[in-house]
């Protein structure tokens, strides 16, 4: 059984913002002006020592958000990935409150100006709804999981620096990545590459 | 894990209940269902209908193979269509040269399918009002209102504005358009870009063009970056740019500000704007002190360099640090790091091309190169990164004010030659033109207006500028107005214009600046989506694109416009001679097959559509490290045929990736510098010595080929008898056979010949890079030290440089500006300001001030602001409080527009099409002052002053 999960390597995150357009292009039906279910971070901008960090769902083991939701949404799927039904939300912002990483949204625009329905990072899996239907579209985005794809942020990203996948494939790319920068070809036969 | 479909969940909707396929933007842009764009059939009265209905996951898929329509790069793309609507984009993994990496503006790309804020239909103003015309009107209007000016002030007082996202068939094709039109008054975006790019380095070794490629950076030991963020202009070069540091390389970023890309650099170094040369020189200087400099490469394959070295000499490390800024242990580390991790490339952009010496440091950076002996060779070389998706391939085919297609100028020759490959008569295109002599220059042979400054054509004393009349009507087709500087007196122009005509797929600020109650008219243009053909990246090579989906509302494909004016015009049959037209749309096949038989300077002739398409459908057998197939259909070559891809399509040229290299033979990509100057300058023989490509039957420089030189090398015998009849009295360049380029590439020898690179250009006014300070620059004490020029003539127009500089703006305005990109937006930013997925990343204008600079005037982070330019003009915008600049330097974006000194221009855009984003923008403030050779615009260093607003 696979772990999904995202892991952004800052060595190569420049800010470009192409996982976040790639998300709405992905999620286009299920997302307004404004609602960005993944945004780039930079720390210590404009400085020596400036980091970039893409961030959405992180799609936690033990989420936090799954733990406090009153309206008992959330679920975790086979494949590690923690997504939430939008017919029962409530909207009442307790998930926003726990997840350490900002990422529930809620869109503003609706009836009496109250927050929307919770909306986050599906990993590109829809939610639990049928797969490709047009519910699905509208209220989650794309399913590229069931299309056997892996979400468009981390296929997209100019740098590879967003990996998306399983925890272990993933975790040994980086680690390759990692073991060959911090001392230039002393890995007999590992050359750094993108792609083909 | 292998990741597999698990869903059988494919059944369509049986109902679709919500109607709307596209509800978010209906939301946004407040439209009724019939704006929407996504569409796919043809309804009444040519209006394509709104793609309304859902589109079930499992519809038939029909997958198109494009390219990123924004910068140079040149990433691929898969598009799905299905039902006719472009319903998803996937990465193209396989392509060589983005492996599906996307930046923000690559990612989004599929919204311009969507196209809410599209101009939707033909548009004229008319009383203050916008009224949707007819295509028939609208083009019986335009052409009517040209050959009136025409009659009364001749060819030349039409200004016809190009661009840079034209196909190279669109691009080729327009400069014909003007050529029968009977002017050299074209441009596009190149100008303001790096035209002081191609006219400096073509002066130094013989194309103006990067000379290797941005997947070889992967190969490089050391990257240099002087005026270049990749980060936000090119992000996904900075794939292989990280790759390549992975491996070993140094980075060295050099930049005003501490940019992303500088984030991710070895070493980062400041030097005040406007001091390339200073820098340049200075680490010249040590490398000459160290007797670094590659002294056999210098010996055998540059000239000049004894001139430099005097030059250099005036700057030792404490000149440069009091001139640029950069302290002197600095220099001497910079300097060693390239010294010792060579081969080396050096990167520039627009941070070095936008002054009014723009010339001169393009050609510093190069001679830095060749003291290095860093050209030729894979991992090294100047790696010139173009912004717009085509502007190498418009570029190329001449959309410029002083050439035609292929660089050849606009000598007699040069239009005898084009009118052989058009085959029409000489006479009858000379007949087009003005046949006046106005200032002592000839319409037909003398460089026209530049896109810099039209506004100066149209506005300047009639009897100052070398042509008959002013500028009185302008086409912006695919250009943004607000690139240009000086923005209140781009304005008056629009105002004083007998008509202002936009052809573009959005209306644009040429359409919504002008203050006039009529004579605009917008033609709404289709995007590279909606029609086919090749594209030129930065590094040469040609892509095809495949069309994505049938043109959007009434909008037409450029060539079809260009076509439907020629008619009107009177010279279709001309124009369209060996071009079949199907409908109103001429062939673009039928374009590629015609520039080809006539590109021979620069090696456009060996790429046909069909050599193209193979490889479009082949990307995944070329390697990324080498962009060469192993195997496959295009066993051999190099992706995209880069040029120069010699000879005829027969021959089978491989592309050349890396110019210039002498470890190749030249039938598999190698070469020499090229002989582009004569033989020999003050008496010194200028030929290569001791040095040729691999294989070379002539083991010694040579001149470029001609007939002569075939029968003197005895080689005239290895023409074919009908290849012999068409080389005759001709050169490699003006032999439409072919024959002369085959049989110098069969003998292993460069057809532009074998010479040394230049460091002196004795045809430009600065024979050697001289450091000049900026028109307004902060230090006043360096003006008598590095003054500019004297006022002069350049081209038509009269150009201040001296009577600028000796007014001293520094008191009141103390503030360096400098102005860039963002990554989310591109160029004028109308097309990325229109799309809500970019446009939710950026929705404010700003300048960046150094946290000093802003305590100083009570400015906060976030606050408003007001900018002073020193020509007067005055915006409102947000301060960006930041150290990314320092202390006394300030930057602005360049991508906004629709706010012009204070005032929105929202009411002023044709309902429903003013962008989701609109701002002040940065070149309304931007001043004065042009290049001396190519008239780039000098927008990296001028003054302003900042004030809490």
């Amino acid at each position: 059984m696979a772990v999904m999960k995202f892991l952004c390597d800052t060595k190569r995150c420049i800010e470009c913002n192409g996982c976040v357009t790639a998300c709405s292009n992905s999620n286009s039906e299920a997302l307004t002006f404004g609602t960005m279910r993944r945004r780039v971070v930079t720390l210590h901008d404009g400085e020596p020592g400036e980091a970039s960090i893409s961030v959405a769902c992180m799609h936690c083991s033990d989420a936090p958000c799954k733990a406090v939701c009153p309206a008992n949404c959330f679920y975790t799927t086979d494949d590690g990935i923690v997504l939430h039904n939008k017919e029962t939300c409530i909207g009442c912002g307790y998930c926003f409150y726990a997840c350490p990483f900002g990422a529930p949204q809620f869109p503003k625009k609706t009836a009496f100006g109250s927050r929307g329905k919770m909306d986050k990072c599906t990993y590109c899996a829809g939610g639990p709804v049928p797969d490709f239907s047009e519910e699905e579209q509208r209220l989650y985005g794309a399913n590229r999981i069931a299309e056997g794809k892996l979400p468009l942020c981390a296929e997209m990203c100019s740098t590879k620096a967003l990996l998306a996948g399983d925890a272990e494939v993933i975790s040994s790319i980086y680690r390759a990545r990692v073991a060959a920068r911090s001392n230039p070809d002393t890995i007999w036969g590992y050359v750094p590459e993108t792609g083909n | 894990m292998r990741l597999t479909r698990t869903s059988s969940q494919v059944k369509p909707a049986d109902k679709p209940s919500l109607g709307l396929n596209r509800r978010q933007f209906l939301k946004t842009a407040g439209l009724s269902a019939g704006g929407v764009a996504a569409a796919s059939v043809l309804g009444t009265g040519m209006m394509r209908k709104a793609r309304a209905e859902f589109i079930p996951h499992d519809a038939p898929v029909e997958v198109k193979k494009t390219i990123c329509s924004h910068c140079a790069v040149g990433c691929g793309i898969y598009a799905h269509v299905q039902e006719g609507v472009w319903t998803h984009q996937e990465p193209a993994f396989d392509h060589p040269i983005n492996s599906g990496g996307h930046c923000a503006k690559g990612a989004a790309v599929r919204e311009v399918g969507h196209g809410d804020k599209r101009l939707k239909y033909p548009m004229k103003k008319e009383g203050g009002k916008w009224k949707r015309i007819s295509w028939d009107e609208a083009i019986n209007e335009v052409s009517a209102m040209a050959l009136k000016i025409r009659e009364e002030s001749g060819p030349d007082s039409i200004f016809f504005m190009g661009s840079a996202k034209f196909s190279n068939e669109q691009a080729y094709l327009y400069r014909k358009f003007a050529a029968m039109w009977g002017t050299n008054n074209v441009d596009h975006s190149a100008r303001i870009c790096h035209s002081t790019t191609v006219a400096g380095v073509a002066n130094t070794w013989g194309y103006g063009a990067q000379t290797n490629s941005i997947n070889d950076m992967r190969n490089a030991k050391c990257m240099l970056f002087v005026g270049s963020n990749p980060s936000e202009a090119h992000p996904v070069a900075m794939q292989h740019i990280l790759v390549g540091k992975e491996r070993g390389a140094k980075v060295i970023v050099v930049d005003p500000r501490f940019t992303h890309t500088a984030a991710k650099a070895d070493e980062y170094v400041h030097i005040r704007p406007g001091t390339d040369i200073p820098f340049i020189y200075g680490l010249l200087w040590h490398i000459f002190d160290n007797g670094w400099e590659d002294k056999q490469f210098i010996a055998e394959r540059v000239y000049g360099m004894d001139k430099i070295r005097e030059e250099v000499a005036k700057f030792p490390p404490e000149v440069v640090e009091n001139v640029a800024g950069v302290p002197k242990d600095q220099m001497y580390r910079v300097a060693k790091t390239l010294a010792d991790n060579r081969p080396g490339t050096i990167v520039w952009c627009m941070g070095g091309t936008q002054h009014h010496m723009g010339n001169s440091n393009t050609r510093s950076y190069c001679i830095l190169q060749l003291a290095l002996g860093n050209m030729g060779v894979s991992g090294g070389g100047t790696n010139i990164f173009r912004g717009h998706d085509n502007v190498q391939g418009a570029t190329d085919f001449g959309l410029l004010f002083d050439t035609l297609p292929g660089y050849y100028g606009l000598k007699t020759g040069s239009w005898q030659h084009w009118c052989r490959v058009w085959d029409i008569d000489y006479e009858w295109a000379k007949s087009r033109f003005d046949q006046g002599t106005y200032l002592g220059q000839v319409p037909m042979n003398s460089t026209g207006i530049p896109c810099s400054r039209w506004q100066d054509g149209v506005l300047e004393d009639k009897d100052k500028i070398a042509q008959r009349d002013n500028i009185r009507m302008s086409f912006f087709w695919g250009q943004s107005v607000n690139t240009e500087t000086r923005g209140p007196v781009v304005r008056e122009a629009l105002n004083k214009m007998d008509m202002v005509v936009v052809v573009d797929p959005y209306p644009t600020m040429a359409g919504v600046m002008p203050e006039r109650q009529d004579g605009v008219i917008l033609l709404p243009a289709a995007t590279q989506f909606e029609t086919y053909g090749s594209v030129s990246a930065s590094n040469r090579s040609l892509q095809w694109r495949s069309k994505v989906i049938e043109p959007l509302f009434e909008c037409k494909p450029d060539h079809e416009i260009m076509y439907l004016l020629a008619q009107k015009f009177g010279f279709e049959k001309e124009m369209f001679k060996h071009i079949k037209v199907n409908g109103t749309e001429p062939l673009i096949e039928d374009i590629t097959r015609e520039f080809n038989k006539g590109m021979w300077t620069v090696g456009y002739t060996g790429q046909s559509p069909e050599r193209l398409k193979l490889h479009q459908e082949n990307w995944g057998t070329f390697n990324v490290d080498t962009m060469e197939a192993a195997g496959g259909p295009c066993e051999g070559e190099t992706y995209g045929l880069p040029w120069p891809c010699w000879g005829t399509p027969e021959m089978k040229h491989p592309g050349t990736q890396i110019l210039y290299r002498t470890d190749r033979e030249v039938r598999n990509g190698g070469g020499t510098f090229r002989a582009r100057y004569g033989v020999e300058h003050d008496g010194v023989n200028i030929l290569a010595e001791d040095s040729w490509s691999k294989g070379s039957a002539i083991e010694d420089g040579y001149p470029e080929f001609t007939d002569k030189m075939l029968k003197q090398l005895g080689w005239w015998d290895q023409l074919t008898p009908e290849e012999q009849v068409a080389a005759e009295g001709r050169n490699w360049k003006t032999d439409l056979s072919g024959g002369i380029q085959r049989v110098a590439i069969a003998n292993n020898c460069i057809p532009f010949g074998n010479a040394k690179a230049r460091c002196i250009v004795w045809t430009f006014p600065d024979d050697i890079p001289i450091h000049r300070e900026p028109l307004y620059t902060p230090r006043r004490d360096l003006v008598p030290i590095y003054p500019t020029y004297e006022d002069r003539m350049v081209a038509r127009l009269p150009t201040l440089y001296k009577s600028i500089q000796q007014q001293d703006f520094a008191k009141k305005f103390p503030l360096v500006l400098t102005s860039g990109r963002l990554v989310e937006y591109e160029g004028g930013g109308e097309e990325t300001r229109s799309n809500p997925w970019l446009a939710q990343l950026q929705r404010e204008m700003y300048v960046e001030i150094n946290p000093q600079d802003a305590d100083d005037r009570g400015i906060r982070d976030g606050d408003n602001v007001k900018l002073f330019s020193p020509d007067g003009a005055t915006i409102e915008i947000k301060a960006m409080v930041t150290p990314r600049v320092i202390p006394g330097e300030t930057f602005m974006p360049f991508h906004f527009a629709g706010v012009f000194e204070m005032k929105s221009l929202a009411g002023d855009y044709p309902p429903g099409t003013e962008p989701f984003v609109i701002g002040e923008s940065a070149n309304t403030a931007m001043t004065y002052g042009y290049d001396v050779v190519t008239q780039m615009q000098e927008t990296k260093a001028t003054l302003c002053q900042i004030a809490k607003a």
